[in-house]
């Protein structure tokens, strides 16, 4: 018998409680029980950060974390970033600078930024590189990365 | 890439927790789990019960109570992070935070987790030892405090007995004085170091050393207390000339290799990060001294 | 029709579902009583299979089956996985069978596969699988495999040869013999695997009425799949459709047919429900095709005045266990090492040697930057002995525009002689260092020097083939509804294909970019296809979606003539219309149009036109067309540790005429960032029985965001006459010239210590021991 819990989570404001095996990861709980499938698997032993959430507002590793363990917790991911039709600021500016190219690191770089510029409202270059350093990138070299999120930052301290 | 089956715990207090590891077989702590879950994850480890312990929170706890600070194995590597009054009263242990991963595992990573998982190279290991912490241990039969020295057992390996669990750790605060640095070869940022160096210089009224603490890690399983290389620098004054005498010294330990590492190599950054490690202390001290 | 769209930065209609998180990836697909795969992959270099017991797997609640070799399909068993590229210098063309028949030949090639109700449980049972091994010796070294007396890679083989074979021009004893100088570089070369983030995967289903497959597959081309799987099962054109959906990396080794993909199809039918296999990153470091190590033994002859008289050399290439794309990488790598160099004589024996390990293939750059490295190793070679500045020595031995179509002399992987069809690489060269303020570094260098600093500059030429035929495929159709559809067989994988072939088809319509679909990958919409990868898609798709756009357009304007009664030449497209020039009021939609051309029940099709308002194309082109490109790296070592860092780096390329200026710089500085790696980082480590030892992110280093240079873009625009837009490649530039210009600008920063590089990749740690004493620094 497979050992399970109920759990109550909270993901982009919505409330979801599921019965859960114990061993299932948060990712896989987002992707496959929530079918919010924006946040991927890239690596499963932390490095890569494909699958970024925010827990609680805290940049984190879903693939590092049991679902279990986010039992009344506050998630976001990167389905919570637009306003129905309307890209965010962050989001806007990683299409205005051609941020993204596969897409599928994207997610977890949102989800960085996402709690990055709301710490550091104007970063300089090599802040947003260090910040970013726990996201890989095979496609773009992380330079177009790097513009939007200097982009996002003036766009949104000026009220974006 | 999926964990095995495993039975889940999630105490909510110490004695629950130590109850649990002195009853259940084959059983593993969780705390941040930047650590333990990819060695999960590949099934490198694979426990019958988990023992969750991030709901206990009493073991999250930072206090100062005079010469010491007193953390709980639960706080996680982002409050020593963010603390403004380890910023004011032991910056060494910010400037090793900033070596640590990446914000995203400092988020849930804590100084329990890196303490028990002991690797050789680890930030909070290398502070421990260069300050000379006391770790303390909780179990059914009581508690126990290990010095760092006798905590670090084997490559990997703590002294805490299997029913033991590590609830916090005290360290001795640097002398506001004494100038520190952290220094550490690592390829990327954020990667574990290959060889780390922190340095405490006290200086007398002068200018000669008169305190020198050293902690060298990488080279073997814990980090290493250079005490003949601390004791010659005594009486020293700061200099090009000792710290190189002192870096040369500490070229001479054994260092371990693995298939991407020679010890050669190992020996030679000890050799320079114990001089630039020195140097920055000595800087600091300097400034402290004058400012 | 002017250019609305075409050579304009237009923001992608790929990126509002990607930064939504609601991209369709393989393993987004979810199908209704879907299983799940894990496979049981061989511990072993090199083994017999004696056994294997299944029992306890099979015991596991929520585990379906477990298939061996034995339990595959006739038509599979019977054959190994198709060689797509053959070629009669591949002596010995091994190729591994769907599961391991009696031999595995590498660690991680598949044993079994597990089916159960999730993909832990999969794993589960994997872990119960039991199987008996008789260990063999196995070969890691492919100088090594090359003794009489080692082991062989394939048990009862006659040699660990999988082919040899000549690339030359002219007569290079003649030209040896008489000349001034003669210097030989022996290099080493190691480049990685490709590291996409979103790891391999498939989705197989059945339809058993119709006794027809479905496979969605995180490839590069969803023909080359299908062919390969009509081929494995023995089944007809209309019984296996290939659909690849959003693709998160390829790089190449996505392009390959792999045996999962079979197995997860064998176990859809024998179960019929749908199976996905996700690969995790473990098996994505065993089992992914990569591109690993290549010895190079070079001579280079020059006269007195630094002129090429000739280059010869040998190359030992590992290819690994099989030859899945024959022996296209070592093709490509010697043909690639001329670049923009007038070199009269060319001598290179290739042999490619097979070991214990996955199989090689192209990883961007595809063996290019390999020949980069070497040939301009051998020019800072010629500088350095000669006392020259290196700039000068390239700037003496360029091809000139003026000789413009200019005979290599050798060929190419597609059989065609390879001819620069067009390029200047002097002025590409100027640029790139006047960009880089190249004259003032020696200053920069002396400065640094005062204070112990090490800065080091580095140059690199590079010329790539591009545009490899043999077509690609493109369907514009105007349906019914008025809308505008491109249907294509390329496959991209982060490449912008949705937006740039828009680009091309909205021109010819006078419409934006939004009124264009673009439906890639899918073998059910377009019959004939190759696939996204070699630099390609531009030329080849980019040329049939012009092509077709032309002909659909002009069709519309007929019909229109005859709809409204007028000349065509009167007539322009544009906003979804056909319209009077002189009167645009006067017009008829699309829509009117698209339902006219489909004829009436009853009536006969009018004007005699075929009916439809669609054209395919298939554009082949005659050849490979050449992009070119020249990188200056500059560095700082930190001769203490041997850490390298960036102070500069600047990339002048020239692709020709480009569709969307956005997109071909993002291919750039990607290029960049992955020749980055393959200079200081990334190294798959084996042991002595060639196990692998690098099998995670934390061993494996890929460049992060703090490693890579900022890089400064200069653009070139040669338009190629081989291709009604002038197009070239861009994918690859940036990989291609960029790790020789690293190593260089290393050694450029270590000449005071008379280090010179014959590697790559390099570490810090290497670094330090090529230093000796002079690492000690300041701690002397």
């Amino acid at each position: 018998m497979a050992d399970t819990r109920t759990i109550t989570v909270t993901v982009n404001g919505k409330v979801y409680q599921r019965e859960v095996e114990t061993r299932l990861t948060l990712v896989d709980f987002l992707r496959h029980e929530l079918e919010l499938t924006g946040t991927h698997v890239g690596c499963e032993h932390g490095v890569c950060g494909a699958c970024t959430v925010l827990i609680g507002g805290a940049s984190t590793r879903a693939c590092l974390m049991l679902a279990v363990q986010c039992d009344g917790e506050s998630i976001s991911t990167v389905e919570g970033l637009a306003t129905g039709e309307q890209l965010n600021p962050l989001q806007q500016a990683f299409q205005d600078n051609h941020g993204l190219q596969c897409g599928f690191c994207t997610p977890g770089m949102l989800m960085t930024l996402t709690e990055f510029l709301r710490e550091h409202p104007a970063p300089t270059e090599i802040e947003v590189r260090k910040a970013l350093s726990g996201n890989l990138c095979r496609c773009t070299g992380y330079q177009s990365i790097v513009a939007a999120a200097l982009d996002a930052a003036q766009r949104i301290r000026e009220g974006a | 890439m999926k964990p095995a089956p495993f039975t889940y715990h999630d105490p909510r207090t110490v004695s629950e927790a130590v109850g649990m590891l002195a009853s259940l077989d084959n059983a593993r702590v969780l705390a941040g789990g930047q650590s333990l879950m990819p060695m999960m994850n590949f099934r490198y480890v694979m426990p019958d019960h988990l023992i969750d312990i991030n709901k206990i929170g009493e073991l999250a706890y930072l206090r100062f109570e005079g010469a010491a600070l007193h953390i709980g194995a639960m706080t996680r590597q982002r409050e020593l992070e963010f603390s403004a009054e380890i910023g004011t009263r032991c910056p060494l242990l910010h400037e090793a935070l900033a070596h640590i991963g990446h914000r995203q595992t400092r988020n849930r990573g804590t100084i329990g987790g890196s303490l028990c998982h002991l690797d050789p190279s680890a930030e909070l290991v290398n502070v421990t030892a260069l300050l000379g912490g006391t770790l303390h241990a909780a179990s059914q039969r009581g508690t126990r405090d290990i010095a760092f020295a006798e905590f670090a057992a084997a490559y990997m390996t703590t002294s805490l007995a299997p029913d033991e669990l590590l609830a916090g750790v005290t360290l001795p605060l640097p002398d506001r004085r004494h100038g520190y640095a952290f220094v550490e070869f690592a390829r990327r940022h954020g990667d574990f170091a290959i060889v780390a160096c922190s340095a405490l210089l006290g200086l007398d009224r002068n200018g000669d050393i008169k305190e020198a603490a050293l902690a060298i890690s990488g080279l073997g399983h814990a980090p290493v207390r250079p005490a003949l290389i601390e004791r010659a620098l005594v009486g020293q004054k700061p200099g090009g000339a000792e710290f190189k005498a002192a870096a040369a010294e500490a070229a001479k330990f054994e260092a371990t290799a693995d298939a991407y590492v020679t010890s050669v190599y190992r020996q030679h950054l000890a050799r320079v990060l114990t001089f630039r490690a020195l140097e920055q202390a000595a800087r600091r001290a300097a400034e402290q001294a004058h400012g | 029709m002017a250019e609305k769209s075409f050579g304009k930065p237009l923001k992608r209609k790929e990126d509002p579902a990607f930064l939504r998180g609601s991209g369709q990836y393989v393993d987004d697909i979810k199908l209704a009583g879907m299983l799940h795969a894990a496979f049981v992959r061989s511990p072993h270099a090199h083994a017999k299979i004696v056994r294997i017991d299944k029992t306890a797997a099979l015991a596991l609640p929520g585990v379906h089956a477990v298939f061996g070799f034995a339990d595959l399909p006739d038509s599979v068993r019977g054959q190994t996985l198709p060689l797509l590229m053959p070629h009669p210098a591949i002596k010995q063309p091994f190729m591994p069978y769907a599961l391991a028949k009696h031999e595995t030949c590498y660690v991680g090639e598949p044993v079994a596969c597990v089916i159960a109700d999730s993909r832990y449980l999969a794993e589960d049972a994997a872990q119960l699988v039991e199987v008996d091994y008789e260990p063999l010796p196995a070969v890691g070294d492919c100088r090594a495999a090359l003794d009489q007396d080692s082991p062989l890679v394939h048990a009862g083989s006659e040699s660990n040869v999988a082919a040899r074979f000549p690339v030359k021009v002219g007569d290079t004893d003649r030209a040896f013999s008489g000349a001034a100088h003669v210097f030989r570089e022996k290099t080493y070369q190691h480049r990685g695997g490709p590291f996409f983030i979103e790891c391999r995967g498939a989705v197989a289903s059945y339809d058993s009425p119709g006794d027809s497959f479905t496979l969605y597959a995180s490839s590069q081309g969803s023909h080359r799949l299908k062919r390969c799987m009509l081929d494995m099962f023995d089944l007809g054109d209309h019984q296996v459709r290939v659909k690849t959906p959003d693709v998160g990396g390829g790089f190449g080794p996505k392009g390959s047919f792999y045996p999962e993909y079979v197995d997860v199809a064998v176990a859809a039918q024998a179960l019929n429900r749908p199976v996905k296999w996700i690969e995790d990153r473990r098996e994505n470091f065993l089992a992914t095709h990569q591109e690993r190590d290549q010895y190079w033994d070079m001579e280079i002859a020059v006269d007195r005045d630094a002129k090429i008289l000739g280059v010869r050399g040998q190359l030992i290439h590992e290819t690994g266990a099989y030859v899945p794309q024959g022996i296209v990488l070592p093709w490509i790598t010697a043909t690639t090492v001329p670049g923009p160099y007038v070199i009269p004589n060319f001598k290179l024996d290739v042999v490619a040697v097979f070991t214990n390990k996955i199989q090689t293939t192209p990883v961007r750059g595809a063996g290019r930057p390999e020949a980069v490295v070497t040939m301009e190793r051998l020019m800072d070679r010629v500088a350095r002995e000669l006392k020259l500045d290196p700039a000068e020595v390239r700037r003496r031995n360029f091809v000139r525009p003026e000789q413009m179509p200019y005979k290599v002399g050798i060929i190419f992987r597609d059989g065609r002689p390879v001819t620069y069809d067009s390029g200047d690489y002097p002025a590409c060269q100027a640029a790139a260092l006047e960009a880089s303020d190249y004259e003032a570094f020696p200053s920069r260098q002396a400065e640094a020097r005062r204070h112990g600093r090490y800065l080091g500059i580095g140059i690199s030429n590079s010329v790539e083939a591009t545009g490899l035929g043999p077509y690609e495929s493109a369907t514009v159709r105007v349906s019914t509804s008025g809308k505008i559809v491109v249907y294509t067989g390329a496959t991209p994988q982060g490449q912008s294909h949705k937006t740039t072939l828009a680009q091309i088809a909205a021109d010819q319509f006078g419409v934006d970019i939004k009124d264009v679909a673009v439906v890639t990958g899918d073998t059910a919409t377009i019959s004939l296809g190759i696939g996204t990868f070699a630099a390609r898609t531009a030329v080849n798709a980019g040329s049939s979606v012009h092509v077709a756009a032309i002909e659909v357009a002009a069709k519309a304007k007929k019909i229109a003539a005859g709809m409204m009664e007028c000349l065509e030449e009167d007539l322009e497209l544009a906003e979804g219309y056909v319209r009077l020039k002189s009167a645009p009021d006067v017009r008829k939609s699309l829509r009117e149009i698209a339902v006219k051309s489909i004829g009436m029940l009853g009536f006969s099709m009018v004007g005699g036109f075929p009916p439809g308002l669609e054209h395919t194309a298939c554009f082949t082109p005659s050849q490979s067309v050449y992009s070119n490109g020249t990188h200056v790296a500059e560095v700082e070592v930190d001769i203490e540790t041997g850490a390298v860092s960036f102070a500069r780096y600047t990339a002048a390329h020239d692709c020709g005429r480009v569709i969307n200026p956005m997109v071909v710089d993002g291919q750039v500085v990607g290029g960049v960032a992955h020749g980055v790696g393959n200079a200081l980082y990334e190294r798959m480590v084996y042991d002595e029985n060639a196990q692998p030892v690098s099998t995670n992110f934390g061993e494996y280093l890929l460049p992060l965001a703090t490693d890579v240079p900022h890089v400064d873009l200069v653009h070139l625009e040669t338009p190629s006459p081989l291709n009604p837009l002038g197009l070239k490649g861009a994918g690859e530039g940036g990989t291609i010239g960029s790790i020789a210009a690293i190593v260089s600008a290393v050694e450029n920063a270590l000449a005071p210590f008379g280090v010179t590089l014959a590697e790559a990749p390099i570490s810090p740690q290497r670094i330090v021991e090529l230093l000796g004493e002079h690492a000690l620094g300041r701690t002397q």
